[in-house]
């Protein structure tokens, strides 16, 4: 198949900037979440600087509430391609046992993601990061920047962005500064999927549709952590969006292989983040962002 | 989705209230480009304002200040599909004091949708939009006459604004400008006809936006490569490896092609291409790769790899139309950054040639330095020579940004005539 011509636009684009972060900044980090955009960003990484490896490490900020097959993704898929993985958790709230249910979204999403994030990035003395977020996805993130600026605290100020022009990236940053780089602001959920299927990229079987063990909320699908099983039910069905166990919803679905997902994203009718618990609420992404997440 | 599906991006400017983000929201929603999670949110949001219809402008508010006050503070981009097309909005916000907002959304764009109040007809503000249209390079405009419902669906009201807007044009080399009378509203126009406009045998918005030609001509020869980076690989499973990587931006580059390096004298010969992630023949315009030469060079960031045929300028001082954005004004023989073709050099600012008017679109002699939305004309002087091109000629080669040394703001866009 030829490949298609806004798939090699999109894929152009996203190494451009994937370069010009390397030759911008002396210490970036690509995060990597071990879901279908990080997967995407890592190949096109990869890419990117062939016959190099990937001249940034890739970070894995967790909060230990995963799925079991991130987790083993994780660690074969990168030890695979011989990319030099960091794991950071927020030890200190893990073992306060943070826990949605018993602390809030907002406060548990706080420490262990934002948080442990702005811990790592200090830690390592990362001033460059590279994240996976699209601009189609969410509507405060359809404000951002590529090379987005964050301030001494790792905070974002949506009002006071810098103008971006042409495929002219300013770098240009001080002490104590960072930026976020968003290589693949222009993809929708859609274009994300033909490139997976394109390219046949590697992604872990929760986005596939299988019989998986569900408690059945409202309209929800909420995945069942008891070892048990108890109260749930078996369901058809896959994730369209990964997250942590607790916070993630799957949806119903008979998509067993990437044509199908696919023909399912264009039909869908309501957006990948809706599984996202996270989201809702007083607990917006915008306000989420501005703290320091992704 | 067709092999051939490409991407349209474009601009949409109209001043405030002219009903830009409800032409946004209108086109996602007739397109099916809106969730209906999203669309549940927008109800709700109505419902508590006591409005009858739902506000599709609160669709491209992102932030919560937006919302609040009812207005667009940054650019928005936005994404939608039809088979034909997938389309990137950037959605550029009106306000007199964020023009340069314009120019960031349209410096991407090869289209611009102005959009005009059928009740207000030709403001400062629409020539101002099409002028940064004109001087972005942008050859496709569409005239977006709206809120035709609150006039009657006139069409004496529809042709008197197209008359003033092409007086408005007549020194500018616009290629097409299409004039397109809609209600964002009612859905006029849009992506379907509607019912209320049968004087009016154009097309609809949609039906331009998905035929219109977004790349020009290509022209093979004058090929040119600015270095972004410099590989080297020297490890057991590659051997003494030395690559230069970038983006192609004009023209195309294939094996065994004789080759010269600006700004020194070297030439060269191209002996491999990676595109890709893969070993290729050749690399066409506005792909990212990897260029392997005969010779061994010494080949930085900044350096352009260009054919032979290709005469690019050569220049430490250098004439150029800015637009500036800074918060604070400019400030003559101070120093400031440059970013132009992926090289920072510093600069200082000689001297201010001219300034545009805005209202009649002239250029007027002024050395004045320039406040910010000011456009006009400035010489530079560059701490290293350049290599560029005009913008017309070369969009990668003829633009560039200023930042300043102090904040690191980016406080101009520069586009070289």
């Amino acid at each position: 198949m030829k490949k298609n011509i806004y798939l090699k636009e999109l894929e152009s684009e996203a190494i451009f900037i994937l370069r010009e972060v390397v030759a911008e900044f002396k210490n970036p980090v690509m995060l990597y979440s071990v879901g279908k955009d990080s997967s995407v960003m890592l190949h096109l990484a990869r890419k990117a600087f062939f016959p190099s490896k990937i001249p940034f490490p890739l970070l894995h900020v967790d909060t230990g509430y995963k799925f079991r097959e991130m987790y083993e993704f994780r660690d074969s898929f990168t030890k695979e391609i011989g990319a030099n993985l960091i794991v950071y958790r927020n030890e200190e709230a893990i073992q306060k046992g943070f826990h949605p249910s018993k602390n809030g979204i907002a406060k548990c999403c706080g420490a262990l993601k934002t948080q442990a994030l702005l811990d790592a990035l200090s830690k390592y003395n990362f001033n460059a990061a590279i994240g996976g977020a699209r601009r189609d996805e969410e509507k405060s993130r359809a404000k951002e920047r590529i090379f987005s600026f964050r301030d001494s605290f790792g905070q974002w100020n949506p009002k006071s962005q810098k103008p971006e022009l042409w495929n002219i990236f300013n770098g240009e940053i001080d002490e104590e500064e960072s930026v976020r780089i968003f290589p693949l602001s222009s993809w929708t959920e859609t274009d994300i999927w033909n490139y997976i299927k394109h390219e046949g990229i590697k992604i872990t079987p929760l986005y596939f549709a299988r019989n998986r063990n569900m408690i059945i909320q409202d309209n929800s699908l909420v995945p069942s952590d008891d070892i048990n099983n108890q109260g749930s039910t078996k369901v058809k069905s896959r994730f369209r969006s990964l997250g942590c166990m607790p916070c993630t919803g799957a949806i119903r679905s008979d998509a067993t292989d990437i044509d199908m997902i696919i023909e399912e994203t264009i039909k869908a009718k309501r957006s990948e983040r809706e599984t996202r618990i996270i989201d809702h609420g007083s607990n917006s992404m915008e306000d989420k962002k501005r703290e320091g997440y992704f | 989705m067709s092999d051939s599906i490409e991407i349209l991006r474009f601009a949409t400017a109209g001043s405030v209230d002219d009903g830009k983000s409800t032409l946004i929201g209108r086109l996602l929603y007739d397109s099916k480009g809106i969730f209906l999670d999203q669309l549940e949110t927008l109800e709700n949001d109505s419902k508590s304002k006591n409005l009858k219809e739902i506000d599709l402008a609160h669709l491209t508010d992102g932030l919560k200040d937006e919302r609040e006050q009812g207005i667009t503070i940054d650019v928005a981009y936005r994404y939608f599909s039809t088979p034909k097309r997938k389309f990137i909005i950037a959605d550029t916000p009106g306000h007199e004091e964020y023009t340069r907002n314009m120019f960031t959304g349209a410096s991407n764009s090869s289209l611009a949708i102005i959009l005009i109040d059928s009740r207000k007809g030709v403001l400062t503000q629409s020539k101002r939009h099409l002028y940064i249209s004109y001087l972005l390079g942008i050859k496709n405009i569409i005239v977006a006459i709206n809120k035709m419902d609150l006039v009657d669906y006139s069409r004496e009201v529809f042709t008197n604004i197209r008359e003033d807007f092409l007086k408005l044009s007549d020194d500018l080399s616009v290629n097409s400008i299409n004039f397109i009378p809609i209600s964002a509203l009612k859905g006029d126009m849009i992506v379907d006809r509607g019912v209320n406009l049968p004087w009016y045998k154009g097309e609809t918005l949609i039906h331009i936006l998905e035929n219109t030609k977004i790349y020009p001509e290509e022209d093979f020869s004058r090929s040119c490569f600015p270095v972004q980076l410099v590989s080297r690989v020297d490890n057991e499973e590659v051997k003494d490896f030395r690559g230069y990587m970038g983006m192609v931006t004009s023209g195309k580059f294939k094996i065994g092609d004789n080759i010269k390096i600006l700004p020194g004298k070297k030439e060269s010969k191209i002996e491999n291409i990676i595109v890709s992630g893969e070993y290729s023949q050749e690399i066409d315009k506005s792909q990212s790769g990897t260029l392997l030469l005969k010779d061994e060079l010494e080949i930085s960031r900044g350096d352009v790899i260009a054919s032979l045929d290709y005469e690019l300028k050569i220049n430490q001082t250098i004439l150029s139309q800015i637009c500036w954005m800074g918060e604070e004004g400019l400030k003559l023989k101070t120093k400031y950054i440059m970013k132009h073709s992926n090289k920072n050099s510093k600069i200082i600012i000689n001297k201010v040639l001219n300034k545009i008017n805005i209202e009649s679109l002239k250029e007027l002699e002024s050395d004045e330095p320039f406040q910010m939305n000011d456009i006009g004309q400035v010489e530079i002087k560059i701490q290293n020579n350049i290599v560029y091109d005009t913008y017309e000629s070369n969009k990668q080669l003829g633009s560039f940004i200023i930042i300043d040394i102090e904040s690191n703001n980016t406080v101009a866009a520069g586009i070289i005539k």
